[in-house]
């Protein structure tokens, strides 16, 4: 205590000396620069390393993007006021990139009522470049983290809890175009919903954010981020519950029922009225013609 | 009476013709037989019955997969009515299936997810019974397609055809007030529609709608209602009705196809006991085995997903159940702005044609149709031989004509899985359909009258010239022609066991002095309608056309004499001269 009291003293003799506040000040930036240097994801050479991806996803977006989007994915209008080749992608933001390249509907093969989900044709390498340039562009929402979507984090209870508020919001939200099975449904004009079945918490998040296509955007002032969770919670365990009650005859409501009611009770049936009618009475085992 | 003179029919007689008659010991279910008979009567009255007889074929057993559907509904509907609970009182959800634990609902839906997941066999019951209802009206409507397709309605059958007409009525209400009570998702959204339909009528239709609801949509009766309706009121009136239905059945006896020994005045075939009992008996526990092997393996109307009711909340793929499709794809194809504002009020004629107009009336044409047809045909004889669909052109075409259009309206209510399965775009579909269900069945009708005629001929070139044996010779000067050979005289009996068509024609428009015949607009309407119906039709060939072509096909049958087998061709080529070897191949 007494060298420590010492010290503090002989300190404190000099803190009103000329250079007492140059050097507290060179103290300051040394501790903060060190830690800055300790703590910082950006370091130098991943600040470089951004560049350099931002310059990459440019090069993979000229080549693959901008005959629709605009060279600095400004857009391209037509000729027709209000219809363009391709939307202006400024603002649209990283999690748009992910969701549309990374799901193969971008770049589209051909124009049409709607960008059908396909085979992806870049890997993660390229589709984070390219949705990093776009990101660049200005901003826009980023490509969520797993802790996002995942309930894994949470109790047993807040689970089952999470899953059964996520169907509520799913039935108020999104069945009314995806249907109550997640199968999909009909949009005007060709368009359709997509089946939501099997389709990673990723994709489903981002397209909450982004509000792909025909989709409306479900911002988190709409959809809290706890609730968009909720949401690919009950998705993801209607993949884990079996179907209880048999085959889902494409899980699309009565008009497939009504079609498997007349193919099989209505057919089988018919055909067994067949089979009766065929065989009659008889006495001996020789077929006879009534 | 006494017993004393009647046989005892409990005791049967053995013996092995050497020694006298012995009495056996009587058994105890003849014993059992003889004490009923002795106090009700029975034989007397089954005697005739169980021996009654019926025709054999195929087509006339589809009514019995709606008999024994009907059947099955019972069954499985008395099992679900045990636990299933008709009421809205407000529950919060606390059963096995994960998903809807903690969420508030209805008491009833609460109920089917208990039946669904917390009573044994109580999912497979409830899939039973769903599939067993689509099987029920599916089975009567083609049923009803049979006996319109043959002339099974005509004299002394109307009010049958008519009893029936109001069953496949009550089938659809049973079947929709049985689609709303588990107060699912779906069903509520089936209830608002409903509820829309009511209010659509001019005047009537909020007051309508307030006394059915016991005030405004949705309140707390509909589902104790439509509960009481679906388990007592429409079953009952089935229940009488296909009694109705079927005592007609014994009373008029059962049409038969035309064929050797088959007259309008009796009935080939085989006794009810024991070859129909057996038939129809197995034939019940087959439509049993189907419709529980669909209930085991096929989902039906899965209302854990749906959730319960929200005026909030609809889903994609929101239809009726099949047999309702027709009437929610007129009102899918319907112009949405076709709306009158009288006086303020808003006459939704987009809501009322397709559904309180155009399914009425086409209920009122569908009973009309063997009134109709007698008052055209002027035929009031009685008719137990059945016409092939053929030898009516005009009544298959206007039959398939109906059918196009139904089928069209059908296809109108599933646009938005129709245009997601196959691409299309449901706007597409929708435009092509409001054309195609005026045009569709009027070409239907014209194609099939034409291909019907051209059956006719082919019919009566079958009675003339005979059959084609599919034998092509060459004549010397190389002309290639098919062999016909006549057919059967059972077969030619059948083919000629019709009438020939008579076109009504009136007598005369005005009598000697000159004063108008009575009702002679609509006679001439009539004329007009008969000729219409009649003028194409081929008539069989007459006697002497007939005798004609035998005397014809008599060279034909020398070519045969002397053959102890059929012929297979070879008669007629040079392939036995080949195996003799003094005569050439050909002269050359």
């Amino acid at each position: 205590m007494r060298v420590l009291n010492r010290t503090a003293g002989r300190l404190s003799r000099h803190r009103r000396g000329p250079l007492a506040g140059l050097a507290v000040l060179l103290l300051g930036l040394l501790v903060s620069g060190s830690l800055y240097t300790a703590f910082s994801p950006a370091q130098a050479d991943s600040q470089a390393s951004q560049t350099d991806e931002v310059a990459k996803g440019k090069e993979l977006f000229l080549v693959s993007c901008a005959t629709c989007h605009g060279k600095n994915g400004e857009g391209i209008p037509t000729v027709r006021d209000g219809y363009q080749i391709g939307p202006s992608l400024v603002g649209t933001g990283a999690a748009a990139v992910d969701f549309q390249v990374g799901t193969g509907r971008m770049p589209m093969a051909s124009p049409g009522a709607q960008a059908p989900r396909k085979k992806v044709v870049f890997n993660d390498e390229e589709i984070a470049a390219l949705a990093a340039y776009v990101a660049s562009l200005g901003p826009g929402p980023a490509v969520p983290d797993e802790s996002d979507y995942s309930i894994d984090g949470l109790s047993e209870a807040e689970r089952e809890e999470a899953i059964s508020r996520g169907g509520q919001i799913f039935l108020t939200n999104c069945t009314a175009c995806h249907n109550f099975n997640g199968s999909g449904g009909a949009m005007p004009r060709g368009g359709y919903a997509p089946a939501l079945r099997g389709v990673e918490g990723k994709y489903i998040y981002e397209a909450l954010l982004t509000g792909p296509q025909n989709m409306p955007n479900f911002s988190n002032g709409n959809l809290s981020p706890e609730e968009k969770r909720d949401v690919i919670a009950y998705l993801g365990s209607l993949e884990d519950t079996p179907e209880y009650a048999g085959f889902t005859l494409g899980g699309l409501g009565p008009v497939s029922e009504g079609l498997f009611a007349w193919l099989v009770g209505i057919g089988g049936l018919v055909g067994a009225a067949v089979w009766i009618a065929s065989h009659t009475t008889r006495t001996k085992k020789d077929k006879v013609n009534a | 009476m006494s017993t004393d003179s009647r046989l005892d029919t409990s005791k049967v007689a053995t013996s092995n013709r050497t020694d006298a008659a012995t009495a056996s010991k009587g058994s105890p279910a003849g014993s059992l037989a003889s004490w009923a008979d002795d106090r009700l009567g029975l034989a007397t009255a089954m005697k005739k019955n169980l021996r009654k007889v019926f025709p054999d074929h195929w087509s006339f057993m589809l009514g019995e997969i709606a008999l024994w559907s009907f059947v099955v509904l019972l069954l499985t509907g008395v099992f679900l009515t045990l636990w299933f609970n008709p009421s809205m009182g407000h529950v919060t959800y606390e059963g096995s299936y994960d998903q809807l634990r903690g969420v508030g609902m209805s008491e009833s839906m609460a109920s089917t997810l208990n039946i669904s997941f917390d009573v044994r066999g109580g999912l497979l019951m409830r899939q039973m019974h769903h599939w067993a209802a689509m099987v029920f009206i599916g089975s009567m409507m083609v049923h009803l397609l049979r006996v319109a397709f043959t002339g099974a309605y005509r004299k002394p059958r109307e009010l049958n055809w008519v009893i029936g007409c109001i069953l496949l009525l009550l089938g659809t209400l049973e079947g929709f007030t049985g689609y709303s009570l588990p107060d699912d998702l779906l069903s509520g959204t089936g209830v608002r529609a409903a509820d829309g339909f009511l209010k659509a009528t001019p005047v009537a239709g909020s007051y309508m709608s307030f006394l059915l609801f016991g005030g405004e949509f949705p309140g707390e009766s509909i589902i104790p209602r439509l509960y009481i309706v679906h388990v007592l009121l429409i079953p009952g009136l089935l229940l009488a009705l296909i009694a109705a239905h079927m005592l007609l059945l014994v009373y008029h006896k059962h049409t038969q196809w035309p064929g050797p020994g088959r007259t309008e005045q009796n009935v080939v075939g085989y006794p009810m006991l024991p070859v129909y009992a057996a038939k129809a008996g197995g034939f019940f526990f087959m439509v049993f085995g189907v419709i529980a092997l669909m209930g085991g393996l096929m989902t039906i109307n899965p209302v854990w997903k749906f959730g319960p009711y929200d005026p909030t909340k609809v889903t994609a793929g929101s239809q009726p159940d099949w047999y309702m499709g027709w009437p929610d794809g007129l009102l899918r194809i319907i112009p949405s702005g076709w709306e009158t504002v009288i006086f303020g009020y808003t006459i939704s004629w987009n809501v009322m044609i397709p559904i309180l107009i155009v399914p009425p009336l086409m209920l009122v044409v569908l009973m009309l149709l063997p009134f109709l047809e007698s008052w055209i045909t002027g035929d009031k004889r009685d008719h137990h031989l059945l016409q092939r669909p053929r030898n009516a052109p005009t009544r298959t075409a206007v039959m398939v004509a109906l059918m196009t259009f139904y089928g069209l309206a059908w296809a109108a209510g599933g646009n938005d899985i129709i245009a997601i399965k196959l691409d299309a775009s449901i706007n597409q579909i929708t435009y092509f359909i409001r054309v195609a269900i005026f045009v569709g069945p009027v070409v239907a009708f014209w194609i099939t009258r034409r291909w019907c005629i051209s059956l006719q001929r082919h019919d009566n070139e079958k009675l003339l010239h005979g059959y084609e044996t599919g034998i092509i010779t060459r004549s010397v000067d190389g002309q290639y022609a098919e062999r016909h050979l006549p057919i059967s005289g059972s077969s030619a009996y059948t083919l000629t066991a019709r009438d020939r068509d008579e076109i009504y024609t009136v007598a005369g428009d005005t009598d000697a002095a000159g004063v108008a015949a009575p009702n002679s607009r609509s006679e001439k309407l009539r004329a007009k309608l008969s000729s219409w119906m009649y003028v194409h039709n081929v008539q069989k060939p007459t006697r002497a056309e007939l005798e004609e072509a035998h005397h014809h096909a008599e060279h034909e049958a020398q070519l045969q004499s002397g053959l102890d087998h059929p012929v297979d061709g070879h008669q007629f080529d040079d392939h036995q001269l080949r195996n003799t070897d003094e005569v050439p191949l050909r002269d050359h």
